[in-house]
């Protein structure tokens, strides 16, 4: 079942085109990785389908009902996260849980009592004492305390330390356990590689890869190290070796999948003595779609 | 000793460069007004008869309360400008020193700027000395400007001394404050607690002294404000009070040096108490937000309009004197000669407190925009709540503010009028000649609408419409002012009642307008992006 569907939508503000027909797609029961860097358009999207934005074409549902006509309807069953938490300076904590939960319309008070206590937060203190991490650590607890269906986060752990960041990520595996869904944002991208079961990754505006992290890596490059009996020749006339490097003993490089079966055949002929391989990681990937266009400034 | 203010020096230097724009905007600002006060004083009174009744009109409870005794027997220009202008004038330096004290020191500190600085060789009390050498230049400087401003106006009742008494009574009050505000920041652990205790002694020290004054008893002697009322310049010329003044400045700043020796960075002598763990009843909707998140601001707006209220009350009673002797301001006046000169001044002051209710409630409705500009609407919009809901909400307290503050301001004026009118307004009288202003209120809160709704950023259109509403009535019979101009604006279109006829149709049709006004902006609201 489909719970977010996405299809060629698009933003545009005055002449910059901040989402270029992108389509989405979130199941039930699934997390959802977003990312990208920054000004790429995720926080664009998730206001879009907030229904804080309009769009400008294409189709955008939530739960079979459109984010921009049904927005107060859909927002019962769902949790939004942002990423910059702003809150009212003079209220509390607590009192901004409360305010939140009565909003929503259903308040759990025991599963509240207990993400404050997980989450270490003093609601007793005013927000404007709250640091970034404690302010998101308020938007956490009312999000994870209610009765959502679809939990929205975007980049809701930049301020977390590292303890907190793994109590988010059991509240995250919790509601997916409840077969809740979530889409998150993020770049944070060990965290989203541990969590995600799909990933997508945003690049001006476009949505320039989807899939599995199987899927994902199965278009990118795996990490080779290789020590032989006899010195190796040749790799360098290899298509598909990236960053080659001989280390003294060995040979480092980075291999196409597709051409794997043809190196190894290569490397046989000279007597492996070590062979390390590592999946390429989600930042491995990242870097594949960015590199090149970060230091062009192209973000 | 040299230890603890070490580079002292430099960070007083470093705080008069990076604050320079706003020490001389507060010092000319205070400075303008007092010094444009004789001079406007000199063309509206001319003649001593003139400031005879003037001087009747300040002879009540009310009038002592406010601005405090003044020498009414010999009211010349320079006794006018003392008693009319020393006090509030000393209550604004006092404002000042509370918002640059805190500002130099808690604000600092609460930043964390303070702790950078003290990782570097620099005495444990120079950030205070550096705060509190800035204070000392600010208000000597203020001093100075306003005793040679002053003098060098060439008014015969305002000389040298007298000029230097109020330059100096101001000056000593300020660095008063600044004490209190630099103890202040001892105590409080953030800048807003600071502010805030600041803020209540100098409130309470003020009604001290109109206690005092009131009865005419001791108690005035208790209030630093009481001691400014006491030098009367150009009359009087008590120099005493000053040195009482800095004296008494010298030993609240030393309570502050040894505060700051013995305390943590950081820290306050009062730590800040926990806040409520769980949200009130009142707190679990829009409005309740939106009232929360107002709360202090209204509370302090309606206890000015009851001042102001009460202010234009205490002089309903000799106002007959003082427009005799007045071509001027008798031309504002509506004119029917059947009726009496309150009567016909009626409408007159209905309007500006009208106006002034009209700034409370449309900061309160654009309260909604700089909600979205900080980011905060999302979480509320983000919820089960609807944009046509949130922005009701703001509409629905905006004209409540409305209606209570202009009620308030009536309500002050039939209070005071009561005590000093021979033939004193009927309550129903007065709050009628008030209420007929509310539907124009709400037309400017439905015109913050329309803005709000459609284009966010042009929120000061709003307010210079407000100017040019007020210029055009308020001195639109002084300069002759066509009909149509005032018309323009909603506050044109009220009857003058009680001292013309009602006019329903008139009434209705700006609420009509209002009603239509405001559900063009909703819809704008419902349709645009957010944030």
């Amino acid at each position: 079942m489909t719970i977010v569907d996405v299809k060629g939508l698009t933003k545009t503000f005055g002449k910059f085109t901040a989402l270029d027909g992108v389509d989405l797609e979130v199941k039930k029961g699934e997390v959802f990785g977003f990312i990208g860097p920054n000004g790429a358009g995720k926080s664009t999207m998730i206001r879009v389908l907030l229904g804080m934005l309009k769009r400008d074409a294409g189709v955008a549902t939530i739960f079979g009902r459109d984010v921009w006509s049904d927005a107060v309807e859909i927002h019962r069953k769902i949790a939004y996260v942002p990423g910059d938490v702003n809150l009212w300076p003079n209220l509390t904590g607590g009192e901004v849980i409360d305010l939140f939960a009565s909003l929503q319309g259903d308040v759990n008070t025991m599963r509240r009592d207990e993400l404050i206590a997980k989450f270490d937060l003093d609601p007793s203190k005013k927000c404007r004492t709250y640091s970034k991490g404690n302010r998101q650590k308020v938007a956490l607890v009312a999000a994870f305390a209610s009765d959502a269906e679809l939990f929205i986060l975007d980049e809701p752990t930049s301020g977390l330390d590292p303890l907190m960041e793994r109590v988010f990520q059991q509240c995250v595996e919790t509601v997916k356990a409840a077969g809740k869904s979530v889409l998150l944002s993020s770049h944070i991208l060990s965290e989203v590689e541990r969590l995600c079961d799909r990933v997508g990754i945003i690049r001006s505006g476009k949505l320039v890869e989807t899939g599995t992290l199987a899927e994902l890596r199965h278009l990118t490059r795996s990490k080779l190290y290789v020590e032989t009996k006899v010195p190796v020749k040749g790799l360098d006339k290899f298509n598909g070796i990236y960053a080659l490097m001989n280390s003294g003993d060995g040979w480092s490089f980075e291999a196409d999948a597709a051409e794997l079966n043809g190196i190894m055949t290569h490397l046989s002929t000279f007597g492996i003595k070590r062979l390390e391989s590592a999946p390429p990681t989600l930042e491995d990937l990242f870097m594949q779609h960015y590199g090149e266009s970060i230091v062009e400034g192209d973000s | 000793m040299g230890k603890l203010f070490k580079k002292c020096g430099r960070l007083s230097v470093f705080i008069l460069k990076r604050d320079a724009i706003r020490l001389v905007l507060w010092v000319v600002g205070i400075a303008a007004v007092t010094l444009s006060v004789p001079p406007a004083f000199q063309e509206l009174y001319p003649a001593q008869e003139q400031r005879d009744a003037m001087a009747e009109t300040m002879r009540n409870p009310a009038m002592t309360a406010m601005v405090g005794p003044g020498d009414l027997q010999h009211y010349s220009i320079g006794a006018m400008t003392s008693h009319q202008m020393i006090l509030l004038t000393a209550v604004a330096v006092a404002i000042m020193n509370i918002l640059l004290a805190v500002r130099f020191t808690r604000a600092e500190e609460e930043a964390g700027m303070t702790e950078m600085i003290r990782s570097r060789p620099v005495g444990r009390l120079a950030s205070l000395a550096s705060a509190v050498v800035v204070l000392l230049v600010v208000n000597v400087v203020l001093a100075l400007v306003i005793w040679l401003g002053l003098f060098s106006l060439g008014i015969e009742s305002i000389g040298m001394q007298g000029a230097f008494l109020y330059g100096a009574a101001l000056g000593a009050v300020g660095l008063f404050f600044a004490g209190i505000s630099v103890v202040s920041a001892q105590l409080a652990e953030s800048a807003r607690g600071a502010t805030t205790l600041s803020m209540l002694v100098l409130v309470v020290t003020y009604f001290v002294r109109a206690a005092g004054d009131v009865a005419d008893s001791g108690l005035s002697w208790l209030s630093p404000f009481g001691w400014v009322t006491k030098v009367q310049p150009f009359s009087v010329n008590n120099g005493w009070p000053i040195v009482l003044l800095v004296l008494s400045a010298l030993v609240v700043l030393t309570v502050a040096a040894v505060l700051q020796s013995k305390r943590d960075v950081g820290a306050g002598f009062i730590p800040a108490r926990p806040g409520r763990t769980r949200a009130s009843a009142s707190l679990t909707n829009p409005f309740g937000l939106v009232w929360r998140l107002q709360r202090t601001g209204t509370i302090i707006w309606a206890i000015g309009l009851v001042v102001l209220g009460i202010s234009y009350g205490s002089v309903m009673g000799d106002l007959e004197s003082f427009f005799d002797g007045n071509e001027l301001l008798a031309n504002m006046l509506a004119g029917d000669s059947n009726l009496s000169v309150a009567e016909q001044f009626l409408p007159m002051l209905m309007l500006v407190m009208a106006f002034i209710a009209t700034i409370p409630s449309v900061l309160a409705v654009q309260k909604i925009v700089s909600e979205e500009r900080n980011g905060r609407i999302d979480h509320v919009l983000g919820r089960r709540i609807s944009r046509t809901k949130l922005v009701l909400s703001y509409i629905g307290f905006s004209v409540m503010v409305g209606i209570v503050m202009n009620s308030l301001a009536a309500t002050g004026l039939w209070l005071a009028s009561q005590s000093v009118m021979t033939e004193p307004f009927t309550f129903a009288t007065v709050i009628g000649a008030s209420a007929i202003y509310i539907p124009a209120i709400v037309i400017m809160i439905a015109l913050a609408v329309v803005v709000i709704g459609i284009v966010p950023k042009a929120g000061s259109l709003i307010w210079l419409y407000i100017v040019y509403a007020f210029i055009t009535l308020y001195l639109g019979s002084l300069f002759q002012i066509p009909e149509w101009a005032t018309r323009l604006s909603p506050y044109g279109w009220v009857p003058e009642w009680p001292t013309v006829a009602m006019d329903w149709t008139a009434e209705i049709g700006l609420l009509v307008v209002a009603i239509l006004l405001g559900a063009v902006g909703v819809a704008g609201y419902r349709k645009r992006d957010i944030g």
